[in-house]
């Protein structure tokens, strides 16, 4: 019975397959940009961006479809152009780079409904907005490990100075110039996953798999490779939780994945061993040291 | 032999001068306090030196060193101390001279890094989150970080405030340790008794140079008082600067 309900849609449907190995491809890339987001206080840029990157895909997919390497390139000139105007604009006339990123992601998602909308049908839309994960076909899912595996490589060779960025920017600036390249990959990297989690959880969601695992990991742990892979786990759990409730209960998977991860959000925020409300609520006896 | 010259050096933010029309030259091996009120541009200057910012005009010499070769505390308010960071490592970004990008941290490397924790009284902290850490042992960190930095101009922005005086005395001694060494050092100051005793060489900063030299000759009322009279000017409507009409004296 509990094989049935937890294994079966895995061993009986394909389709099933291919969308626990995207969760996971998507969790082992996604969760480590995430966390770096959240510690480089970028959770909502990462929000924006997601936005921000629409016109882009929507442009992919009206040219080719449902094809994920059209939407990524896209996505990419999108969400690099509406950062670069976004940090033009600040810079040039002192507005603050969070409103004028505001802006423009809302003319960017207004742009990208509006192309989406003239030429593609309302299921197009609502595909692009929510995903559809269990729709993966071979050819997408190959894409989305490959984007998985840049990020992982990209995220190595970057990890040092973006590490030092985040804690000392002032240190790095001195002792190398490996900032502002390693911020601008970084960038790179946010909007890949971004794209990346288009197909499963729609440009609403796509930041949720990044940004959720981040937040549950932060509460349990204060080491930061022991935080990526805490927030890889949750990721990971959350695609395949998601999974089955969507497919046992009908729910939208892109939806159920993200409630998943909510759910482990709100047990971390109540139990967590950092910063958890039981802990500070019964902290135990104090210690010697 | 000059380690530093300022050569009519003017920097600041947005167009607005914070320091004015510097000329001059820090003596390799040279002990230097920059004391000024609040505002008077030390740490503008600081970051000038190291640099993170350029100068609005005129230009600074840093005889033949790479940027590499400078170690910069800066003001503890700079590092987000809620990153999770084990001191350990913290302290180890500063072999990155010698790691790099992809330079891996060898059981050399790691010694190095326990003795620098170790040199700065930090024993059995290795692996706590510098958010944990109280300020005077977050500065003791800072030290242990320009200590494997192992550069030949070191430049610390205001490095004893907010430490009690043990800590303060520690970490003194320290920087006498690498001025014994052959080192070039910049501190900005507030004690002036501080300066007085340990401080061969004084720049008194008030957005311009007031006075620059031997402590003792600087370190008077008269130029005290210059320096406290120094008035805060940033004024949109104001015109270009005409040029360098203001002296300094070399160190």
């Amino acid at each position: 019975m509990l094989y049935d309900a937890l294994i079966g849609p895995f061993t009986e449907f394909e389709f099933m397959r291919r969308a626990l190995a995207a969760a996971i491809a998507l969790a082992l890339a996604g969760a480590p940009i995430g966390v770096f987001l959240m510690l480089r206080r970028m959770s909502l840029v990462g929000d924006a961006m997601a936005h921000a990157i629409l016109p882009g895909a929507a442009i992919g997919f009206l040219l080719s479809g449902l094809n994920l390497f059209a939407m990524t390139a896209g996505g990419l000139i999108a969400g690099f152009a509406v950062a670069i105007l976004a940090g033009v604009v600040s810079r040039s006339t002192g507005l603050k780079e969070d409103a004028s990123l505001a802006t423009f992601y809302l003319a960017s998602l207004a742009l990208g409904v509006t192309i989406v909308s003239i030429k593609g049908t309302n299921i197009d839309l609502l595909h692009v907005l929510f995903g559809n994960i269990l729709a993966m076909d071979d050819q997408t899912l190959l894409v989305v490990a490959f984007n998985a595996t840049v990020t992982l490589l990209v995220l190595a060779v970057i990890y040092r100075p973006l590490v030092i960025e985040s804690v000392d920017p002032l240190f790095l600036r001195t002792v190398s110039r490996a900032g502002g390249p390693a911020h601008l990959a970084f960038l790179a990297l946010v909007v890949i996953n971004l794209v990346n989690g288009f197909q499963a959880l729609g440009t609403l969601l796509a930041v949720g798999l990044m940004i959720l695992p981040a937040g549950i990991a932060r509460f349990w742990s204060r080491d930061l490779t022991v935080m990526i892979c805490i927030a890889v786990v949750a990721a990971a759990v959350s695609g395949y939780a998601g999974l089955v409730l969507s497919f046992q209960t009908r729910v939208p998977s892109g939806p159920a994945i993200i409630l998943v991860a909510t759910v482990l959000y709100i047990v971390s925020v109540l139990f967590g061993r950092v910063g958890g409300i039981v802990r500070q609520l019964f902290p135990g006896r104090h210690l010697e040291a | 032999m000059a380690q530093l010259t300022f050569h009519n050096v003017t920097l600041g933010y947005d167009r607005h001068p914070a320091v004015h029309h510097l000329n001059g030259e820090v003596a390799r091996g040279a002990l230097v306090a920059v004391i000024g009120p609040n505002g008077a541009g030390k740490s503008t200057l600081l970051r000038g030196i190291v640099g993170i910012l350029r100068p609005l005009d005129g230009s600074i010499h840093l005889g033949g060193l790479d940027a590499r070769d400078i170690a910069y505390l800066p003001q503890s308010a700079e590092i987000d101390r809620s990153f999770p960071i084990s001191v350990f490592d913290f302290v180890g970004t500063g072999l990155w001279r010698g790691t790099g990008l992809f330079g891996g941290i060898g059981k050399a490397a790691r010694e190095k890094i326990l003795r620098a924790i170790a040199s700065v009284g930090l024993n059995g902290f290795e692996n706590r989150p510098i958010g944990t850490l109280s300020g005077g042992q977050m500065q003791r960190v800072l030290f242990a970080r320009v200590l494997l930095q192992d550069a030949s101009l070191i430049v610390l922005d205001e490095p004893f405030n907010a430490i009690d005086s043990k800590t303060t005395a520690d970490l003194l001694a320290l920087v006498k340790q690498w001025q014994g060494e052959g080192r070039t050092v910049l501190a900005a100051l507030h004690d002036m008794e501080m300066v007085r005793t340990h401080f061969s060489q004084t720049l008194v900063l008030a957005r311009g140079p007031v006075a620059w030299g031997p402590t003792a000759e600087v370190l008077t009322p008269e130029n005290l008082m210059v320096a406290m009279r120094m008035c805060e000017a940033f004024d949109d409507s104001a015109t270009a600067c005409a040029g360098d009409d203001v002296s300094s004296r070399a160190a």
